[in-house]
């Protein structure tokens, strides 16, 4: 049906979303490139010049920027783990027939929908808080002595608080990969003698791959940027600097906006060789 | 070994019958078809007694063990679905060795099993490719392969060819025949091909809304339709059913005769009427035939090629040896 004349209609009509999306990627990539080549202390004489590569060495040389990425590392790893797992079963419970269906997974969802600055403020006060908080209140009422997570487990809060956020998400995606797989499949592997365990090694498992590949992806790319979280609930103290809270301290708290826009550089690299890795692993999968 | 007998057996969704309470014998080694029109619980029936559905009531027997509750797996029955179900992330091999994997066959056992399955079924070449690298045809040899390497006391085959084309599913048609001669083993066969039924059958069983209507050879089906659905259904084209004074002629309600058993002149016969469409297959032609006072139409085969064209007035002469003769409940007389 597209036609050389319906073809060009096309474009023009796209022009104008793709120019919008363009400048809004664009300016501030630019900006920040530029920055990260000049010294610019914004309450220390401002733009004092070009600088080369200067911000980009001092940048991975701080004592804190290794530190930083096992954080990132720590945290990306572990709420992968902990979402595609706890997705995986949540995504076979929620696709049994029972009653109230749309509720339930209505409110699977729901976290979804929570801001993050705002779920980090729910579980910091309402849950984790070692006075009034209901974990408190449980370790409590099971004569222990309540946890000050924040300070005490802050990498686990954290991961956990994350992971509540972004389990929906693979729930979702693993639910509809659940939904489409092809029920005589299971029932010619249930004649053919295998048990729920080998249905689910040989066959669901191998059917979700291709979903869990893309809540890998996503997920990824995404928390690379968790800052909300850490920025509401311990501040980037406790070993849970990530390098998006070092990117923010370098510019913000020590006013240094080269610094910190080298490090902008180097998150975008890092995002980038993720994105090429995944989109790899998926394009693989896709194929077979 | 494969001998099924099901026992007053019913199955109901919910609220509504789905099998109102049925009895039937397969004997061992036979080849059962079920027919029926679309949604009359032949894959219903056919699931009972592999297992996959629970009966409502009843009992199902296999080797005259009861195995109303018994486990699908652990039926020794194996089944053949109708889209393949082939295992879509494993090889031919791995496909064809699941059941014997699971079964904790060792692995020479399998590699054994698995040779002689594909030679027979001419997969030898494409054990290493995956199911979505291999024609229709070739995808339903392998769910047929993973079935027989099993050695079940009896085949369950759910419109297995329905998904093939014509030259392929007559192939196929015989290839399972040729299986059915060689393995003696038990056959349940569902489909809503007749010719399927009438040519691969020893015992063919007619269904309606769940109900069995007859159980018979296909030739006893042909011969002597116990009712009218029964006589509708089987045969092709379809008996021509002919209500009122003619049928009084003959004393009875309804008269039934198959379009092979009338004979069609330029000149003369008792019937008349139009020509409105004359299909000519080669071997045979098939005249439609309007405005007999009979029926609304009435069906003519006649052997080779004759020529009679769009509104032709032809006379009908039917065989009164032939005519199959039915009272106001449907059922047959004599
Ligand atoms: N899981 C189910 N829940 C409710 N009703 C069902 C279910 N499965 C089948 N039915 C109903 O049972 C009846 C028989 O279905 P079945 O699939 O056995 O028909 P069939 O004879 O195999 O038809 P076809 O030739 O189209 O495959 C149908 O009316 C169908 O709607
Ligand atoms: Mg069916």
């Amino acid at each position: 049906m597209a036609t050389q004349h319906s073809r060009s209609v096309a474009r023009f009509m796209l022009a104008p979303a793709v120019i919008l999306l363009l400048g809004w990627m664009l300016v501030p990539l630019t900006a920040t490139l530029i920055f990260s080549f000049k010294k610019y202390l914004p309450l220390r004489g401002g733009d004092l010049g070009w600088v080369g590569f200067d911000n980009y060495v001092r940048f991975v040389s701080s004592s804190a920027f290794w530190p930083s990425v096992m954080a990132t590392l720590t945290i990306i790893g572990s709420v992968l783990v902990i979402t595609i797992i706890l997705g995986i079963v949540l995504a076979l419970l929620l696709d049994q027939p029972m009653w109230g269906q749309g509720i339930v997974r209505i409110l699977v969802i729901a976290p979804f929908f929570v801001m993050p600055t705002v779920s980090a403020l729910v579980w910091k006060n309402m849950f984790m808080d070692p006075i009034n908080g209901i974990l408190a209140h449980l370790w409590k009422f099971f004569g222990a002595a309540p946890v000050e997570w924040l300070t005490q487990a802050s990498m686990q809060s954290i991961v956990m608080i994350v992971s509540w956020q972004w389990l929906p998400f693979a729930t979702l995606i693993l639910l509809t990969s659940v939904q489409s797989l092809d029920r005589e499949q299971l029932e010619a592997a249930e004649m053919d003698g295998a048990p729920w365990i080998s249905r689910f090694w040989h066959l669901i498992l191998p059917h979700l791959a291709r979903a869990i590949t893309i809540v890998l992806l996503i997920q990824t790319i995404f928390l690379l940027s968790v800052f909300a979280e850490i920025f509401v609930t311990t501040g980037g103290a406790f070993g849970t600097k990530t390098l998006t809270y070092l990117i923010f301290q370098r510019v913000l708290e020590s006013q240094n906006i080269g610094l910190g826009s080298a490090g902008g550089v180097y998150a975008i690299i890092l995002a980038n060789i993720v994105a090429i890795f995944l989109m790899r692993a998926v394009g693989k999968n896709l194929d077979s | 070994m494969g001998r099924i007998v099901l026992e007053s057996v019913t199955k109901k969704f919910g609220n509504t019958e789905v099998i109102p309470p049925l009895d039937l014998t397969i004997e061992e080694g036979e080849f059962v078809v079920f027919v029926g029109p679309s949604g009359c619980g032949k894959s219903t029936l056919l699931r009972l007694i592999a297992g996959l559905e629970d009966v409502s009531s009843g009992v199902i027997k296999i080797d005259d063990n009861d195995a109303t509750d018994l486990a699908p797996a652990k039926r020794g029955l194996a089944m053949v679905f109708q889209s393949y179900a082939l295992y879509p992330h494993m090889s031919v091999r791995k496909n064809i060795t699941f059941p014997l994997r699971m079964a904790g066959l060792s692995k020479a056992e399998q590699d054994e099993r698995v040779t002689k399955a594909a030679e027979v079924l001419n997969l030898s070449d494409y054990l290493d490719r995956r199911p979505g690298q291999l024609s229709g045809g070739q995808r339903q040899r392998v769910a047929i392969g993973r079935a027989i390497v099993r050695e079940p006391s009896a085949f369950l085959f759910d419109e297995p060819l329905s998904n093939l084309d014509a030259a392929l599913r007559v192939g196929m048609r015989l290839e399972i025949s040729e299986l059915h001669k060689r393995l003696e083993t038990t056959m349940i066969y569902v489909t809503h091909d007749q010719v399927e039924a009438m040519t691969m059958a020893d015992k063919i069983v007619v269904l309606r809304a769940g109900n069995i209507e007859q159980v018979g050879s296909p030739l006893e089906l042909y011969h002597s339709p116990r009712n009218t659905f029964v006589a509708g259904f089987i045969g092709s084209p379809k008996m021509n059913l002919i209500d009122g004074e003619e049928a009084a002629k003959y004393g009875a309600h309804t008269i039934g005769i198959r379009p092979e058993h009338i004979s069609v002149s330029g000149s003369e016969g008792p019937w008349s009427g139009k020509v409105v469409v004359s299909e000519h297959l080669g071997s045979d032609t098939f005249f439609h035939i309007h405005g007999t006072g009979l029926a609304d139409t009435i069906t003519v085969r006649v052997d080779g090629e004759v020529n009679f064209k769009y509104g032709d007035r032809v006379y009908l002469t039917p065989r009164d040896d032939v005519i199959h003769k039915f009272d106001a409940e449907g059922l047959r007389i004599g």
